[in-house]
């Protein structure tokens, strides 16, 4: 099979489209290539859903856990504790197996009709259970950054601002959220880059491939157990990581250089990126 | 376990739990806790002597040392470490087969990759073929020990290496002053020093240590997880008593267990944190002295 239809048949069978089979024998770089590009589109979709989502959660969630009041703090407190404290490799087991039970539990509640048991079917799916899991996580994670963010705003930027008579919503949007945004951003671009390597767990964990349509470590792996030979699938899911990972860093590099705009170019903080191991 | 577990009268009663959760099959996932805490025990130590060995490397003057250290120490990132213990295991596993087929069967004349097939002699074969069943889990273990360790090793090698210049310049000047050689003050000044600016990077790493040890299951150890699969599920090998599908409760009960394991490791660290805080030329290290004076 040459490059050309290695391409054409495998560029989008991660979603469906294309070849059926998985190449079995004869196994050549190209396929190999083009699949673990193509299972990299899951990847993209689970990291960029769950980030974006996740994103305006874990501020409300920071919000709320700088909450002087117990009711709205404790919440956020724990759930910040459960998704930080546990791995994410056991909140993935621990969520299929509730999404499987759900159905189970759902025939006694058919009075909800068809639109209840079709989503609790999708729930068990990976594209929706697996994403509600890490939103969740990257909420939790995030969230203790922006909390982080929001307690070290320096004293007089509020001050200043009850100076200036805001106070309430307008404040929040004014001052504290752009200043907390400006401490959490280099934080959070790590927190980001992390997210896309703990998208490799989606299908580790017991989210089944529904019709072998898996992320790029799947793919990697099945190569690898069919050629058993590691030293070419997994070089490969690492180049595109590595390529994703410094995308993800131009763009939050980007968007750092945003929110510092009004400084001098010669005193913004360039952002130091530490990524770390999976959760 | 009990004596009334004989008794066919518990099967409908309460009681009946305390003999299904003492059974033989549950001894044994009592026992990969044990597993958990082996990795931990043996993981934590190879893998901060990795990174001491990759911080001193970084810092050494001999220019190929420095680039093997800071190479090793750079590898991990940008790239999920799951890779990695996926592809270190099939690594060490294919290389350790490879260097004893060389040296055992020399007169061997195929080749090792034969399409889809990774084929070393008999005698190669790591480990032996009729090995006792405890060599192979022995050896398993000890692969995803080492996989662990060099991918932990790395992490705690940039945190070391940040920890090492992180040391007051005047402080290491001060020793040379006093005519300490190169080494005197690498071992006397340097190291017990730089430990307090290690600890908040190396207890995160023990945080995540913690939370990767799951991925245990993946490398084919019988863990917890591996057992909590067995045990909770309706058809399985390990299938003693016919019950509904479990596995949400026994994956409660690991959750639980990593919530409080994470729990207790952060106040130990902190306590930790302030006991090597004392007298030190930092600003807890002074929050220390100014409370006790």
């Amino acid at each position: 099979m040459s490059c050309a239809e290695a391409f054409q048949a495998y560029a989008l069978r991660s979603i469906g489209i294309g070849e059926r089979l998985l190449p079995r024998s004869d196994i050549t770089l190209c396929e190999q290539v083009v699949l673990i590009g193509s299972g990299m589109i899951w990847n993209i979709y689970f990291g960029l859903l769950a980030l974006s989502f996740g994103f305006v959660f874990a501020v409300t969630l920071a919000v709320a856990k700088a909450s002087p009041r117990w009711p709205v703090r404790k919440p956020a407190e724990w759930f910040i504790f459960l998704f930080r404290g546990s791995p994410l490799f056991i909140q993935f087991f621990m969520a299929y197996e509730t999404f499987v039970m759900l159905p189970r539990l759902g025939v006694e509640f058919e009075l909800f009709g068809v639109m209840i048991e079709a989503e609790t079917r999708w729930l068990a799916r990976a594209w929706l259970g697996a994403l509600i899991v890490l939103f969740c996580n990257t909420s939790a994670y995030a969230a203790e950054i922006f909390y982080g963010a929001l307690r070290s705003v320096p004293k007089g930027d509020l001050e200043a601002a009850d100076a200036y008579g805001l106070s309430g919503w307008k404040k929040f949007r004014r001052i504290t959220f752009p200043t907390t945004m400006r401490l959490a951003w280099p934080a959070y671009t790590n927190e980001a880059i992390f997210l896309f390597h703990a998208t490799a767990l989606v299908f580790f964990s017991s989210f089944p491939a529904f019709q072998q349509r898996g992320d790029a470590l799947y793919y990697a792996n099945y190569f690898a157990d069919r050629t058993f030979n590691p030293f070419i699938p997994y070089p490969i899911v690492a180049v595109y990581f590595v390529l994703l990972t410094l995308c993800i860093i131009w763009l939050f590099g980007a968007i750092n250089t945003r929110l510092n705009r009004h400084l001098p170019s010669d005193q913004r903080r360039k952002l130091r990126i530490r990524p770390q191991v999976i959760r | 376990m009990f004596a009334f577990c004989t008794d066919p009268d518990t099967l409908s009663t309460l009681r009946w739990f305390s003999c299904y959760l003492t059974n033989g099959a549950h001894m044994l996932f009592y026992q990969s806790f044990l597993v958990v805490f082996a990795l931990l025990a043996v993981t934590a130590p190879l893998s901060l002597a990795f990174g001491f060995g990759a911080a001193t490397a970084s810092r050494s003057p001999v220019a190929p040392l420095r680039w093997i250290g800071q190479g090793y120490t750079s590898m991990v990132r940008g790239v999920p470490d799951i890779v990695f213990f996926l592809f270190f295991v099939l690594v060490l596993d294919q290389g350790i087969e490879y260097l004893r087929h060389v040296i055992v069967c020399p007169e061997w004349d195929e080749p090792i990759y034969q399409g889809a097939n990774f084929l070393v002699c008999q005698d190669a074969r790591t480990p032996q073929g009729n090995a006792p069943q405890w060599v192979h889990e022995v050896y398993g273990f000890a692969l995803a020990v080492f996989t662990y360790a060099i991918v932990f090793g790395a992490f705690c090698g940039n945190v070391l290496f940040g920890a090492m210049r992180a040391v007051p310049r005047a402080q290491l000047e001060t020793a040379e002053a006093y005519g300490m050689t190169r080494a005197q003050v690498f071992r006397r000044v340097l190291v017990p020093q730089m430990w307090i600016y290690a600890l908040p990077g190396l207890s995160n790493i023990w945080m995540i240590l913690i939370k990767a040890t799951p991925l245990l299951f993946l490398l084919g150890i019988e863990d917890i997880v591996y057992w909590a699969r067995e045990l909770g599920g309706s058809r399985t090998s390990a299938f003693q008593y016919p019950h509904p599908d479990w596995r949400f409760w026994y994956f409660l009960g690991l959750l639980v267990f990593y919530l409080a394991f994470t729990r207790v490791s952060e106040i130990v660290l902190a306590r930790l944190t302030a006991r090597l805080s004392h007298g030190q030329a930092t600003a807890a290290g002074e929050a220390l002295r100014k409370a006790a004076a």
